[in-house]
């Protein structure tokens, strides 16, 4: 488990190298515009929208367990909830990108929609991989007990 | 009161705030505009601002047009707006109006031209409900009756009828606006605004009805 975690970590190093290098074209594609003077209105709503957009979040997929730190206030005091379930969809890209993630809780199905860049979700963990084979895993909404199980993968 | 701005509307995002609630925003490009001429009540019998907004070429401009426009400044402008004021001792023919002539958290009246529709039917125009499409019905998007018989024997004037919908001034009122970009000239207001994006949109202080400043009671 170890070695697999160290391995995982290396991964995300290189990945963020990548994203940096992506990050940095852009930048360059955006200079090449501002000197023919007027940003396009596009442009302009992209750069409103990538400001609000966070920089480290974990690749998601569909079937992967997730614990989400939800933010709450309650009077003038704040504090982080983990919730815990399977992501069963994915919806929207961008700053509109919303997961839906299902858990059991007290033998009551609850689903609950994130978006994903809101300051309301202070925290995102992939616990485990899954392996499934949808897009979309509402058919877990029909299935109780052991049968909603998602089969772990250990190539992501 | 004092004066409002010309801008280009940029198109619709949205914008998390303090609780992390998403808010649907509208981008607005205003400014900077020129103030092209101040009218006087001993010349033209009442005092204004006007501003003009957006840069024109020559050959799209009359002769008279162009003398007025350079009166004030090099560029040839499109849009011009004039702005009925008190006293116009606080502006100069020539200065810039930005975007730093309006505040986060204040509200503002958007106008513009609304999308064409062009000539629309009752459901789209008015929100006439449809009749049946099933069951033998042939009276799906019809009118209805449109009055009674004999007595009055004619149909009342401002009767609601199929016609040309949209492509008319239109103003949104008391839009909160939550950031200004005074570098990209980029005003964000909460909500919608009349028209397509690229249209032109006049943007002034809120204007309410009964209190001052439009305070809630």
């Amino acid at each position: 488990m170890a070695k697999e975690k160290q391995e995982k970590e290396l991964e995300t190093a290189i990945k963020a190298d990548e994203s940096v290098d992506v990050a940095v074209e852009k930048k360059e594609k955006k200079m090449v515009s501002e000197t023919t003077q007027s940003l396009s209105a596009s442009n302009l709503i992209n750069e409103f929208e990538n400001g609000q957009l966070k920089k480290e979040l974990p690749e998601i997929y569909v079937g992967d367990t997730v614990k989400v730190g939800v933010k709450i206030t309650e009077g003038n005091k704040e504090r982080v909830q983990p919730y815990e379930g399977v992501v069963i969809a994915k919806r929207h890209g961008g700053l509109n990108q919303t997961i839906t993630v299902r858990r059991i809780f007290q033998g009551i199905g609850v689903e609950r929609v994130f978006m994903l860049h809101s300051p309301q979700v202070a925290s995102l963990k992939v616990e485990r991989r899954g392996k499934v084979r949808r897009a979309k895993l509402f058919y877990l909404r029909d299935r109780v007990g052991k049968a909603t199980r998602v089969k772990q993968r250990f190539d992501r | 009161m004092s004066i409002g701005i010309l801008g280009k509307k940029l198109g619709m995002s949205q914008l998390f705030d303090g609780n992390g609630n998403s808010v649907p925003v509208t981008l607005i490009e205003a400014g900077p505009c020129r103030v092209t001429q101040l009218k006087t009540s001993a010349l033209d019998g009442y005092t204004a601002v006007q501003i003009g907004y957006g840069l024109s070429k020559e050959k799209h401009i009359s002769k008279p047009e162009k003398g007025h426009l350079l009166k004030s400044g090099k560029e040839l402008l499109k849009h011009l707006k004039e702005y009925r004021v008190e006293e116009t001792s606080s502006y100069e023919i020539g200065n810039q109006i930005t975007v730093k002539n309006f505040e986060v958290g204040q509200k503002v009246d958007i106008s513009g031209k609304s999308m064409g529709r062009g000539f629309a039917g009752y459901q789209k125009r008015h929100g006439f409900s449809r009749g049946p499409m099933s069951h033998g019905s042939k009276n799906h998007r019809a009118p209805g009756s449109t009055g009674a018989g004999t007595t009055p024997g004619r149909i009342y004037p401002g009767k609601r009828m199929a016609g040309r919908y949209g492509g008319k001034q239109i103003t949104t009122k008391g839009l909160l606006v939550l950031k200004i970009d005074d570098q990209k000239n980029l005003l964000v207001v909460k909500g919608s605004v009349p028209g397509k994006p690229g249209s032109i949109v006049n943007i002034k202080p809120n204007n309410a009805v009964g209190k001052k400043g439009g305070e809630k009671s």
